[in-house]
């Protein structure tokens, strides 16, 4: 008896895993493009690629699914929303939920211009709240589709943990806040200083290597969350509370007492932030990275939410290959052909997002610096669209 | 029946092999086994499959990378330029340390609150039971970030609550004079040795002496305080000969940011201990409740018929008859506390779990990391088990 109760057991876990491991590996080989580049060989799996279901929902059964080469798109489509990773604690001008109960910010646009592209409207998103240890977990195992919480680039992430990474779009330093009556100054006053960090995330590892290379000590107080990070420091447990600049002014708006606060003119580090993907589905990479591209590339032709209509009739060729009216560039990264367009109806183009969530009449107020087109002095730069 | 021989076989014969129990029951344990096997062999071909897709083939070899990331407190020496590895025994003492630490306290604790439990005094039993049923049924994380937030109505360092210039309260942890060695502190360990070697040959032949005259007899207390004795002369000596204390004291002073000299216990250590202790005593005063109760009243009654005190009676007689019903489920108590302790993660304390998530983290091997996780929890547990067997064995009743 205790036998058969067992077999049931171990039947129902390989049913239950197996239903996991079909969703995170349904493979449609729909997209025929990608050779297997970034994908290594399979020597293991039995089915030759061609004998791979056809149907888009195929679950993986008794063999280990095929590494999807593309399919990602198809597979969004399928589900009819967009899973994107955002931050999971308030992060004001860059991920909040208002009074409303709505999510806003830079980094929640970006993913609603994501949703716009491939829906059509920018609502189609599935928000998951992911803490900066748990973010880059949850896309290895295809939990999410996208992550876009201000995640820095680096080597290291982009390589060791099988992601990649779409265009920067916010160009950020890690900085410092110290108490006004601290007296601080420079990274030099503070050897021997308690410094508050948030772990799993790049500023941690910039900070034992900034007072490294100065010589200095430091005592790390590190937090798992954002949230309790900055709790500390408002408490006063830490002398310093470091993190990215803009994730500095942000915090600053939600401590108890802003104005006994400041952020030291140090920048210790470049943080590149951007949307990542998985690593191994390239179309589905090259669809992101064109849409932030399209965010860049509207801010230059001026096109605008609130002009783009107009555009529409416009003569000059690149705009109207640009808006999709002329060709079908889009096809071949699996978007629509007007995939643009939708973007900057629904969500608009790069200052616009920038505006609203981060610019003059915010209470951030913060300088485009770098985050410019690379015509005012800035970075943003977009390949052609041709 | 009487033909003979050919009956027997073809009887034999006539039940075939899929009838026959003993078969059968082999067939299904291979069938089992297989399907035991097959599905392990799924789940792995199936993790293999998805990480070399991303490009994460678990490996062991970021262990001798450098780390760098900084950890708030170390038992060991650590900076951020020593390895992965390092890093993750950083993890595991640190681990250890508050377990070891929780143990011994929850131990006292909770034998301290089971004997007030079955108090005759009723404002004892009382708020001893107010106790029990308030810490056990809040869940343990919640206390653990109650005595940490407590932690932060403290003032702030630089102004620390001084109690004789010897402790300093403030809301990053408590700063005390501790003992440091100076410089003939060398001198007086050779005391300290000769004392503990004293004492270890005084017990060795008091043993023998019982041993032969076939009697019990009591040698360790002896021992110790011979032990204690020689070094306590040395420590004298050295200071007559020398003219110096082998030990000194060590003041805590303000520095700009923090405190330099003594020893600086950390808010979140302490919290996570006070947590783990007041926690796991409450099911450890259970436990010795049940015990006690499990003597049985006779014994009780003899032992003060024969003149013992209540306190004798409780040390000499229900206590060592207790333990052997307080034993098992202490251990796992103890494991409990261990396993426990990963929560700590929460309040920043950096113990083996939050340095494996960091290191899983940074790496993205997650694999190695989890398995390198989970064998350092069940080794640490499966010893405490291994101590706590073996003491049970020792305390149980010798039957002959």
């Amino acid at each position: 008896m205790r036998k058969h109760i067992t077999l049931v057991l171990a039947g129902l876990l390989s049913l239950i895993l197996a239903a996991c491991g079909g969703q995170a590996q349904q493979s449609p080989t729909t997209a025929p493009a990608q050779p297997a580049t970034t994908a290594p060989e399979q020597p293991t799996a039995a089915p030759a690629p061609t004998a791979a279901p056809a149907a888009t929902a195929a679950p993986a059964g008794g063999t280990p699914a095929q590494p999807a080469a593309g399919g990602q798109i198809e597979r969004i489509l399928a589900r009819g929303t967009l899973i994107c990773g955002v931050n999971n604690n308030p992060l004001p001008g860059f991920a909040t939920v208002d009074t409303a109960g709505v999510r806003r910010g830079f980094d929640v646009d970006f993913c609603r211009a994501i949703a716009a592209a491939l829906f059509d409207d920018p609502d189609k998103v599935e928000y998951r709240p992911l803490s900066a240890q748990e973010r880059f977990t949850a896309l290895q195992t295809g939990e999410i589709d996208v992550l876009i919480r201000n995640s820095t680039w680096t080597l290291g992430r982009d390589g060791n943990l099988g992601l990649d990474w779409a265009p920067t779009t916010f160009y950020d330093g890690q900085g410092m806040m110290v108490r006004k009556d601290s007296g601080i100054e420079t990274l030099e006053d503070m050897d021997g200083a308690t410094i508050c960090v948030q772990t799993g995330t790049t500023t941690e590892l910039n900070l034992a290597d900034q007072f490294r290379a100065r010589g200095l000590t430091f005592t790390p107080v590190v937090f798992p969350d954002g949230d309790s990070t900055r709790a500390a420091y408002d408490a006063g447990q830490c002398d310093g509370f470091t993190t990215d600049k803009s994730g500095l002014i942000s915090s600053l708006t939600l401590l108890s007492n802003p104005a006994d606060h400041k952020i030291l003119e140090v920048t210790m580090s470049k943080e590149p932030l951007g949307p990542a993907v998985r690593q191994g589905d390239a179309q589905w990479f090259d669809a992101v990275r064109w849409i932030v591209f399209a965010t860049f590339q509207a801010e230059e032709y001026g096109i605008t939410s609130q002009n783009v209509n107009d555009f529409l009739s416009s003569d000059v060729p690149e705009i109207r290959r640009f808006l999709g009216i002329e060709g079908d560039l889009a096809k071949g990264i699996g978007l629509s052909n007007d995939f643009a367009v939708r973007i900057i109806r629904h969500v608009g183009n790069y200052a616009e997002i920038y505006d609203r969530n981060l610019g003059p009449d915010t209470p951030f107020n913060l300088p485009r610096g770098l985050n410019a087109l690379y015509t005012e002095g800035g970075l943003l730069y977009s390949p052609p669209f041709r | 029946m009487a033909a003979g021989s050919p009956p027997l076989p073809s009887d034999k014969g006539t039940i075939p092999f899929y009838r026959d129990t003993r078969i059968i029951a082999i067939i299904v344990q291979i069938v089992f086994a297989i399907a035991v096997i097959a599905l392990l062999w799924y789940l792995y071909s199936n993790m293999m499959n998805g990480l070399r897709q991303a490009n994460l083939l678990p490996t062991f070899a970021f262990l001798s990378v450098p780390a760098g990331f900084p950890i708030a407190e170390s038992v060991i020496p650590y900076d951020p330029s020593m390895t992965y590895g390092r890093a993750f025994v950083v993890g595991i003492l640190n681990t250890v340390r508050v377990a070891g630490i929780g143990i011994v306290l929850a131990t006292i604790l909770g034998l301290i609150l089971g004997i007030a439990r079955l108090s005759d005094n009723w404002l004892l039993r009382n708020v001893a039971l107010v106790y029990v049923e308030i810490v056990r049924n809040v869940p343990l994380l919640l206390q653990l970030i109650f005595w940490f937030s407590l932690t932060r109505l403290f003032p702030r360092i630089q102004e620390s609550i001084d109690i004789g210039g010897l402790l300093y309260l403030h809301n990053r942890g408590a700063t005390l004079a501790w003992p440091q060695a100076a410089n003939d502190f060398d001198t007086w360990m050779v005391w300290v040795y000769g004392g503990i070697a004293c004492g270890i040959i005084y017990y060795t032949i008091r043993r023998i002496q019982f041993a032969r005259r076939d009697r019990p007899g009591v040698a360790m207390p002896q021992a110790f305080l011979i032990a204690v004795g020689v070094a306590f002369i040395g420590f004298f000596t050295t200071y007559f000969v020398y003219g110096a204390w082998p030990v000194s004291l060590s003041i805590p002073e303000l520095q700009r940011f923090n405190f330099v000299g003594g020893i600086t216990v950390t808010n979140s250590f302490a919290a996570l201990l006070v947590g783990l202790v007041i926690y796991t005593a409450v099911f450890i005063g259970e436990i010795v409740r049940s015990g006690i109760l499990a003597v049985s009243k006779g014994q009780r009654e003899a032992a003060r018929a024969l003149g013992l005190t209540p306190g004798q009676t409780m040390r000499l007689v229900i206590l060592p008859q207790a333990l052997r019903v307080i034993i098992p489920p202490l251990t796992s108590q103890y494991l409990n506390l261990t396993k426990n302790s990963s929560l700590a993660v929460a309040i920043a304390y950096p113990d083996l779990f939050y340095v494996a998530s960091t290191i899983n983290n940074q790496t993205g091997q997650a694999v190695p990391v989890i398995l390198m996780l989970m064998a350092s929890y069940l080794s640490v547990s499966l010893l405490t088990s291994l101590f706590m067997n073996w003491y049970n064995r020792r305390i149980q009743l010798v039957e002959r």
